[in-house]
């Protein structure tokens, strides 16, 4: 389980840091938009996948270094429910 | 009878004596971005201080400006596609219009008549009359055989009424010259290399580069020889063999040219690569704090300040440029987004997003002048900038 003050700290990190390549309200930029809409016909495991490992040959990075397994669970789940600012 | 009309001149002349105290000139202001409420802070740097807000501007993350040449308007551009001018006297938007789905920056024209916008969705460039914000042009970046559109990057202005921009997905440099009609003439280099992320203009408007994402080294275009074509160079330099994942990309835009060097961010390494500006060959690099993000010379040329990537974002190095190594390391606070020098540079000002506030430092002494605390600042842009080539 999360703290709430970790929990705040994702929801920034999202908004800001994911969001200086995909878009700051996630509806795209360098990297696609991450809204529900778009993300519901995709598997979870694949965007988990994505985030862990980032994509090579793509700016997209790896977080595994950074952030734990529960945390990019966290932000996968924030994802697919849509982000509020 | 005579007296009260005397009276009242004297009111009148009085009422016009105190108006033109508040007249003032531009030349000493500027605009600071505040990203997640959608409002800009318009400031002065004479006296350090806030002088208006203005609101209602959208999304502005990755939001940037550029002014009219009589430094009175701000173009800003938002993410949202939006493109609004501000009034920096009245502090008021006087136009505002919403051009495309995405954008990532603009420019303006050699003459001010023309601003330019560089969109990610639909990818291309529509080019506006600066006065009213009208379509002047519209121009797709297609290319491939399925007519793809491709994100556009790195735009920015030219001598001769050009526009130069660079396709992150087809890897091209196109050039769009307004200068016989606004119907653009546009020439294209394909084959550039891979996902050009960004580019810039060097401030004699002679050479364009373009970074490239994909594979090593840059892309580089003399505007005064276009038949010679896009050259790559620093071929053997960019991410090398060690790639590291890159957590926020590095920007061009303030890419440091002193004399004899170019100073620039090092794609995914904690580098700044020095560069010889006659052959464009790296003639060293230097270890700093984090991956670098902007790389910018004061108006001098004397010192290259630098802010890092996440999560090494709460740092500025301040290198000297005779020496060529680090003579100070500065934390202005969580998220260091942008460094901006008085036009003679003996002040910076630099914005800490998750600190929320602006750090006035005084770049002889590194002294702190004063803080402004601001709600998430990020870009900061004075209006000096109206007279500098590709800014
Ligand atoms: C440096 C830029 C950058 C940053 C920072 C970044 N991304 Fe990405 N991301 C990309 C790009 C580019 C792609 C598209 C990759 C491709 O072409 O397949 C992508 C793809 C993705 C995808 C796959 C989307 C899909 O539809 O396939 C997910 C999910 C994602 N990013 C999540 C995140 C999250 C969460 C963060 C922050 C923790 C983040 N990204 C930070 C650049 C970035």
């Amino acid at each position: 389980m999360l703290s709430e003050q970790r929990r705040a700290e994702l929801h920034n990190l999202l908004l800001q840091d994911c969001g200086s390549c995909h878009g700051m309200t996630l509806k795209g930029g360098l990297g696609p938009a991450l809204t529900p809409d778009v993300l519901k016909d995709k598997p979870r495991e694949f965007i988990e996948f994505t985030i862990m490992e980032g994509r090579s040959g793509t700016p997209m990075p790896p977080w595994k270094d950074i952030l734990t397994r529960d945390e990019i669970l966290w932000l996968v789940d924030t994802l697919y429910t849509g982000v509020r600012p | 009878m005579k007296m009260i009309s005397n009276a009242l001149y004297a009111v009148v002349l009085l009422v016009i004596l105190a108006g033109c105290n508040s007249l003032r000139g531009t030349g000493d202001m500027g605009v600071v971005i505040e990203r997640a409420t959608g409002s800009v802070q318009i400031i002065e740097t004479t006296q350090q201080t806030k002088l208006s807000q203005v609101d209602g501007l959208g999304d502005l993350s990755h939001a940037s400006i550029v002014f009219s040449r009589d430094e009175r308007f701000a173009y800003v551009f938002g993410r949202d596609g939006g493109l609004t001018k501000i009034d920096l006297l009245t502090a008021k938007i006087d136009k505002r219009i919403i051009q495309s789905g995405n954008s990532i920056g603009g420019a303006i024209s050699q003459d001010g008549r023309l601003v330019a916008v560089s969109n990610y969705t639909p990818g291309g460039v529509k080019v506006f009359d600066a006065d009213t914000l009208k379509l002047v042009a519209d121009i797709p970046a297609t290319y491939g055989k399925q007519k793809q559109q491709s994100k556009v990057v790195g735009l920015v202005d030219a001598p001769g009424q050009k526009f130069v921009f660079s396709l992150y997905d087809a890897g091209e440099i196109w050039i769009a010259d307004f200068s016989q009609a606004d119907e653009p003439e546009i020439t294209r280099f394909r084959d550039i290399g891979k996902q050009p992320y960004d580019g810039l203009i060097t401030p004699d408007g002679r050479f364009y580069i373009a970074g490239l994402f994909g594979e090593d080294g840059l892309a580089l275009l003399d505007l005064w020889h276009l038949e010679k074509g896009v050259k790559g160079i620093l071929r053997d330099y960019g991410r090398g063999s060690k790639k590291m994942p890159v957590y926020k990309m590095p920007h061009l835009e303030g890419w440091a040219m002193t004399e004899d060097y170019a100073f620039l961010p090092a794609v995914g390494r904690n580098e700044v690569l020095i560069v010889d500006r006659r052959n464009w060959k790296q003639v060293a690099t230097l270890p700093v704090h984090g991956q670098p993000v902007f790389v910018m010379a004061r108006p001098d040329g004397r010192q290259v300040w630098v802010n890092f990537a996440y999560p090494r974002n709460d740092t500025v190095q301040v290198i000297d440029t005779e020496q060529l190594q680090i003579v100070k390391t500065l934390k202005p606070g969580k998220a260091v987004l942008h460094m901006e020098f008085t036009p003679r540079g003996e002040h910076v000002w630099i914005s800490a997003r998750d600190a929320g506030k602006v750090t006035v430092y005084d770049t002889g002494s590194f002294k702190v002048i004063t803080t402004l605390p601001m709600k998430k600042p990020s870009g900061i842009f004075f209006t000096s900038r109206a007279h500098r080539i590709g800014l």
